[in-house]
C-alpha cells in the first residue's frame, strides 16, 4: 500500500508539474467562462445612442421612425447624392433611404454606412417599415390595423415537472439538454484524454525498459493501480480547478456587468384584452411577465433552477467511475503493445462502447425516459455518458443507484480482468500479439 | 552457506521448455556467473529468483528459507534491457527506485548522495535522465540497483556499452559490495570478467545446467597437464631432445616479444618443477605457467560439444 502511495504520488506529481497541465488549467476555465460571458458581453456591446438619417422620398414612412433610447432618426430633405456627401462628413452611423414606392411591390429601402450595420438596427428599421407598410395596405382594403394587432398571439409554453408528492418545478428544456449534452461530452471527452494518457504511461514504461527495474520492487498490480489513481486525481484535479475558476469568473463578471445584462433588449410586450375570467386573467398576467423577459434572463433562470450540487456530484461521481473503468482496460491496452502505432486493433473494441454512448447522447437528449435511454444509462460501459445527459432531465434515484453500483461493479471487474493481462504483457517483448495471445496470458498462473 | 539454492526448477512457455529441472546453489558472499548461450534460459532463471515469475516445477530457497515476497526487499536487480524515466530528473528519480525498495526518503536521499559523490555524478543530480552520457546514466542505474543494500544483487550484463574506464569502475563496485557481505550473480558473455570476478560458475545451455562449480576447480578439471615456458634465449635442439627423452613432449614453440614460449606435455610420473630443473641450467626462465582453458574455451567446448583445442 505503501508502494502504491509512492508510486501515485510520483504519477500525480510529474503530470501536474507539466507545462501542458498548467495551461490546460488556466485556459481552460476561460474557454467556458468565455462561452458564457461572451454572448452577454456582445448583447450589451452597441448600446450607446445610434444616429440615423432617414431619407424618405415616398413620404409614407418617416413619421413611424420615432427615436428611441437607443437610437435617434433624424429626417433628412436632401437629394440622395447630397444626403450621401452630407452623410459622410456627420458623425451619423448610418443613412436609410427609402425610394418613392408602390405599396404592392415590395418595399426596398438601401441603408448606407460607413460599416456594417449592426443586426438590431437592421432588424429595428425593417420591423418599423413592415408595420407601416402592413398598417397601410389594411387600411387600403378597409381594415383597422387596431384589429389585425388584437389578433396576434404569443404562446409561452412553460413546461413544470410534477414530482410524485405534487411539488411542480419549472424546467427548462432546452437548458437541460444543453447542460446534459455538455456534461456527457465532457465525461466522454475527459476519459478519453485521461485514459489515454494511463495508455501512454503504460507503453513509455515498457518501451524504455524501466519497467523491468520496477517490477522487482513492486507488483504489476501496484504499479497498474498506482498509474491510474496519479491520473484520475490528476483529472479530478483539473476539474475541481475548473469549476472553482469557471465560477469565479462568471460570478465576477455578473457583479460587474449585472447592470448591462438587465437593460439587454426586450421583446416588445403584446397587449392582451382583458376580457377573461380572473383565473385566467392570472395566468395572463404571469405570461406577460415571462414574455418580458429577456432571452437571457429566462436562460439564466433556467440556469437557476438546475440542481448543481446533483449535476456536479454526479458528474464527479460518473467521470471517475467511467474513467476508472476504462482506464484500466486502456492500461490492459498498453501492456500489450511496444509502441502506440501498435494500439490500434485492441483500441477499437474498447473505444466503441464510449463512442455509442456519445452517439446516443443525441438521441437520450430527445426522449431521456425512452427504455433505450434508461438501460444505457445503467450499463457500466455506456453508462457514465448516458447518465450524465439524463440527470438534468431528473432521474428516479434507483435508476441513479443502480447505474452507479453497477459501475463500481463495472471497474472492480476490468480492474481484475486488465490487472491479469497487464502482469504478462509488461514484460511480453518482440511478439506480435493477438487476441488469443491476450486470452492466453489472462489464464496464466503467476 | 547458500544463499540462493534452486532445486528441480522448470518453466514452459507455450510448450518452449525455458528451463527443464535445473538446480543450482549460490554460496553467500561470493560472486556467481551465470553463463550461457543467448536463448538458454538465463532472464528466465533470474526472473524466477526476482518472483516476476513462478516456475511451473521446483522451488527456490532464499537463506534456507522458500522464496517470498519479503525476500524481494533483499535482492538488486540490474536488468539486461534497462531504462529510466527519460524526463525525470536523476536524483529525484534515483530517489523514487530507492523508496520503491522500500528505504525512508531520509535514508535515501543519505544513501543517494554519497552514491553519486563516490561515483562522481553528484552534479547531474538536477539534470534530467535524457542529457546524461550513456555511462551516466549506467552508472545511476548502479546506484539504484545496489543502494538499498541488498544481500543478493543480480547483474545482468553490467558492462555492456562501458568503456573500459567505467567497466573498470563498476568492476571495482562489485568487489567492494562483494567485500561487505553481498552475493553477487553475474550473467555475462564477457568471458575475461568472469574469470576476472567469479568464484563459482554455472553454464545453462537449452534450458540445462552444464557445467557448475568453483572457476579454479573447473579449470583444473581441464588440465591436461601443458605448461608453458617462457625464456630469454632460444632452446638447444640437444636440449629438447633430451627433454623428449625424459617424456616432456615439445608441442608447440614460437616467439613473441622477445620471448621465446614452449609449450610442453608434461608425461606420465613426471613434475612440472623437474621440467623447470632441466630447463635452469641452460636458460634464463621469464615465465612459467600450467596452460588451463580460457573460460572463453570452457565455454564453447561445453556449449557445442566438442574437445577443448589445445593448444590455441
Amino acid at each position: 500500500m505503501k508502494k502504491t502511495w509512492i508510486i501515485i504520488q510520483r504519477e500525480y506529481l510529474t503530470r501536474v508539474r507539466k507545462k501542458s497541465f498548467i495551461i490546460m488549467t488556466i485556459l481552460g476555465p476561460l474557454l467556458m467562462a468565455g462561452l458564457w460571458i461572451i454572448p452577454i458581453y456582445i448583447s450589451t456591446l452597441g448600446q450607446g445612442k445610434k444616429v440615423v438619417q432617414v431619407l424618405d422620398e415616398s413620404g409614407l414612412f418617416i413619421d413611424k421612425f420615432v427615436s428611441t433610447e437607443n437610437i435617434r432618426f433624424v429626417p433628412v430633405l436632401l437629394k440622395l447624392e447630397e444626403a450621401k456627401q452630407a452623410f459622410l462628413v456627420s458623425n451619423d452611423d448610418a443613412l436609410l433611404y427609402i425610394p418613392r414606392t408602390e405599396l404592392s411591390l415590395p418595399v426596398t429601402a438601401l441603408l448606407f454606412a460607413r460599416s456594417q450595420p449592426g443586426i438590431d438596427l437592421k432588424a429595428v428599421i425593417r420591423d418599423i417599415m413592415r408595420r407601416q407598410a402592413e398598417a397601410l395596405k389594411l387600411r387600403a382594403k378597409g381594415m383597422d390595423p387596431e384589429v389585425m394587432n388584437s389578433v396576434k398571439t404569443r404562446i409561452i409554453l412553460n413546461s413544470i415537472k410534477l414530482a410524485d408528492d405534487g411539488t411542480e418545478e419549472k424546467t427548462s428544456v432546452e437548458v437541460s439538454m444543453a447542460l446534459g449534452l455538455v456534461g456527457g461530452f465532457f465525461i466522454y471527452f475527459l476519459i478519453f484524454l485521461f485514459g489515454s494518457q494511463v495508455m501512454r504511461g503504460v507503453i513509455e514504461e515498457k518501451a524504455n525498459r524501466i519497467i523491468e527495474v520496477i517490477i522487482t520492487s513492486v507488483k504489476p498490480f501496484q504499479l497498474m493501480a498506482g498509474k491510474i489513481i496519479g491520473v484520475g486525481l490528476v483529472g479530478l484535479t483539473q476539474f475541481l480547478i475548473w469549476v472553482v475558476f469557471t465560477g469565479v469568473l462568471i460570478l465576477g463578471f455578473q457583479a460587474t456587468q449585472s447592470d448591462s445584462i438587465k437593460n439587454a433588449p426586450k421583446h416588445t410586450p403584446i397587449t392582451t384584452q382583458k376580457v377573461m375570467p380572473p383565473q385566467q386573467m392570472q395566468l395572463v398576467a404571469e405570461a406577460e411577465v415571462e414574455a418580458d423577459k429577456t432571452l437571457l434572463e429566462e436562460a439564466m433562470e433556467g440556469i437557476r433552477q438546475v440542481n448543481f450540487p446533483l449535476v456536479l456530484s454526479a458528474f464527479g461521481f460518473f467521470f471517475l467511475g467511467g474513467y476508472l473503468l476504462y482506464a484500466a482496460l486502456f492500461a490492459a491496452i498498453g501492456s500489450a503493445v511496444e509502441s502506440e502505432a501498435d494500439t490500434q486493433q485492441f483500441m477499437l473494441p474498447v473505444t466503441v462502447p464510449l463512442i455509442l454512448s456519445f452517439i446516443l447522447a443525441t438521441y437520450v437528449i430527445n426522449n431521456p425516459n425512452s427504455s433505450l435511454a434508461i438501460w444505457f444509462s445503467i450499463i457500466p460501459l455506456t453508462s457514465p455518458v448516458v447518465m450524465m445527459v439524463r440527470i438534468p432531465f431528473g432521474v428516479p434515484w434507483w435508476h441513479l443507484a443502480l447505474s452507479m453500483f453497477l459501475l463500481v461493479v463495472g471497474f472492480v471487474f476490468t480492474t481484475w480482468l486488465a490487472a491479469r493481462i497487464y502482469r504478462t504483457g509488461i514484460l511480453m517483448y518482440g511478439k506480435k500479439v493477438t487476441w488469443a495471445e491476450l486470452i492466453r496470458w489472462f489464464k496464466y498462473k503467476v | 552457506m547458500s544463499l540462493i539454492s534452486v532445486k528441480e526448477v522448470s518453466k514452459q512457455y507455450n510448450g518452449h521448455k525455458a528451463l527443464d529441472k535445473v538446480s543450482l546453489t549460490v554460496p553467500e558472499g561470493t560472486v556467481f556467473g551465470l553463463l550461457g548461450p543467448n536463448g538458454a534460459g538465463k532472464t528466465t532463471l533470474i526472473r524466477i529468483i526476482n518472483r516476476i515469475t513462478a516456475p511451473d516445477e521446483g522451488i527456490v530457497f532464499f537463506d534456507g528459507q522458500p522464496l517470498s515476497a519479503t525476500h524481494i526487499s533483499q535482492i538488486g536487480y540490474l536488468p539486461e534491457e534497462r531504462g529510466l524515466y527519460k524526463k525525470m530528473k536523476a536524483g529525484e528519480q534515483a530517489l523514487y527506485l530507492a523508496r520503491l525498495k522500500g528505504l525512508s526518503h531520509d535514508e535515501a536521499l543519505r544513501r543517494l548522495k554519497s552514491w553519486f559523490t563516490r561515483l562522481q555524478i553528484q552534479d547531474w543530480w538536477n539534470r534530467k535522465v535524457e542529457e546524461l552520457s550513456k555511462g551516466m546514466q549506467q552508472k545511476l542505474q548502479f546506484v539504484v540497483t545496489v543502494v538499498h543494500k541488498p544481500r543478493l544483487l543480480i547483474l545482468d550484463e553490467p558492462f555492456s556499452g562501458f568503456d573500459p574506464i567505467n567497466t573498470d569502475l563498476i568492476k571495482k563496485e562489485i568487489l567492494r559490495v562483494k567485500a561487505e557481505g553481498t552475493t553477487v550473480v553475474l550473467s555475462t558473455h564477457d568471458m575475461g570478467s568472469v574469470e576476472e570476478l567469479c568464484d563459482n560458475i554455472a553454464l545453462i545451455n537449452r534450458a540445462r545446467v552444464i557445467l557448475q562449480g568453483n572457476v579454479h576447480e573447473i579449470k583444473a578439471g581441464y588440465s591436461k597437464n601443458l605448461f608453458d615456458v617462457h625464456t630469454r634465449n632460444e632452446l638447444s635442439i640437444q636440449l629438447l631432445s633430451s627433454l623428449d627423452a625424459q617424456s616432456f613432449e615439445l608441442l608447440s614453440s614460437s616467439t613473441r616479444n622477445g620471448h621465446h614460449i614452449y609449450t610442453f606435455e608434461i608425461g606420465y610420473g613426471q613434475s612440472p618443477n623437474h621440467l623447470l630443473q632441466a630447463i635452469l641450467p641452460y636458460a634464463e626462465i621469464l615465465e612459467f605457467y600450467e596452460k588451463l582453458p580460457s573460460m572463453h574455451d570452457i565455454f564453447v567446448s561445453a556449449v557445442k560439444q566438442q574437445p577443448i583445442n589445445y593448444p590455441a
